[in-house]
């Protein structure tokens, strides 16, 4: 027997991403624009993803959702009372969702239908970080009651979004939430990150949110430039 | 225990991750025995260390790979300072600002690293013999010591 050393230098998560790529590639193909929502649970994610929902299908908009949860099709049910199809990941233990399981529960649905996906990942704010879904963008979501040193604590989510919402903003001044320092700290760990805050609720902030999501989508479907 | 419950289910998920991608290296080579399993881990890939070894020993468990070594490196983050023209190593992972100059930036140029770099295995010596001469489909010359 003979001891060797085999070089490999692969991603360990690259059966994950190379899913993840060829996700991407279908919904840039079924001109579908695709959100991964990603926070700690607790945070109002699936009540914006509601108001959100509706909103959008009020401007004629063609919308759906996936929404993940370790139990339970609760979520589900709430976000198809908006009239959109929503479909419930059980993940039953894992904590985060996987581009598989984003993949398997497409199955029959058109993507070309749709305007937008909304993806609602297992509330948490360590594990879905890692892996990509083939969204266009990642949201993440800071909720007045938590505190706004999370971004700190969680930098590396913070640091892989491209816009952080903060929710319940209708609560902030009862919650002594200073804004400042929340900015501060999700500049800190990614500089140049656009902050926009809502209230779900009340609607504060929903349209400033429905015009980043128009620009963000017609940025993707437009045809890469050409640097001559 | 610094983990919670969630993050062991994740590095558990991770573990069966590095698991798959060693097996399938060591397949191929022949190997009858992992020996050690060298990994790099950014400071932004989000694993722990210790819960990834912990769940590490439950995935190889009945494989070749049972009892062999996980040697993790860790590596820091790196940020470009455009004021500055140059790479920066950051001591911390909670301000993405040059330590010299003190400008932030986005620029991260390592740390989401998650990568197996090698496997030190052990297979009959034909076998690597055949391989070094190219020969992948040596199957003929190997000899089951």
């Amino acid at each position: 027997m003979e001891a060797r050393i085999v070089e490999i230098r692969k991603g360990v998560l690259k059966k994950n991403d190379l899913l993840a790529a060829e996700l991407r590639q279908r919904f840039q193909q079924a001109r579908v624009f695709v959100v991964n929502l990603v926070s700690s649970p607790g945070t109002g994610k699936t009540t914006f993803l509601e108001r959100t929902l509706r909103d959008l299908r009020g401007q004629s908009l063609r919308v759906a959702a996936l929404v993940g949860d370790l139990e339970t099709d609760n979520d589900a049910r709430r976000l198809a009372a908006s009239g959109a199809p929503a479909r419930q990941i059980n993940t039953h233990g894992y904590c985060h969702l996987e581009a598989e399981m984003v993949s398997t529960h497409l199955e029959g649905w058109n993507l070309s239908e749709f305007d937008y996906l909304f993806i609602e990942n297992v509330g948490n704010l360590v594990c879905p970080a890692n892996y990509d879904l083939g969204e266009h963008q990642r949201v993440a979501f800071l909720s007045v009651t938590e505190g706004e040193d999370k971004p700190l604590k969680y930098p590396k989510m913070f640091n892989s979004a491209d816009l952080a919402v903060i929710t319940k903003w209708d609560l902030a001044e009862a919650c002594e939430f200073q804004l400042d320092e929340a900015v501060k700290n999700l500049h800190a760990v990614r500089p140049d990150l656009a902050v926009l805050k809502v209230s779900a609720k009340r609607g504060f902030g929903m349209e400033e949110w429905m015009r980043w999501l128009a620009a963000a989508r017609e940025k993707m479907q437009k045809p890469e430039t050409v640097v001559p | 225990m610094p983990n919670t419950g969630a993050s062991t289910v994740h590095e558990l998920s991770i573990a069966q991750s590095i698991v798959e991608g060693v097996l399938e290296t060591a397949e191929r080579e022949r190997a009858e025995k992992v020996l050690r399993v060298r990994l790099k881990i950014g400071r932004f890939a989000g694993v722990v260390a210790d819960s990834l070894h912990f769940c590490y020993e439950m995935a190889v468990a009945e494989t070749i790979m049972e009892g062999s070594v996980l040697e993790i490196t860790e590596l820091p983050l790196i940020i470009h300072c455009s004021p500055c023209d140059a790479d920066r190593i950051l001591e911390g992972i909670q301000l993405m600002a040059c330590p010299v100059c003190g400008t932030l930036s986005g620029d991260l140029r390592q740390g989401r690293e998650l990568e197996i770099e090698s496997i030190e295995i052990e297979s009959p010596e034909s076998v690597a013999a055949s391989n070094d001469t190219g020969d992948a489909h040596g199957s003929s010359h190997r000899r089951n010591s």
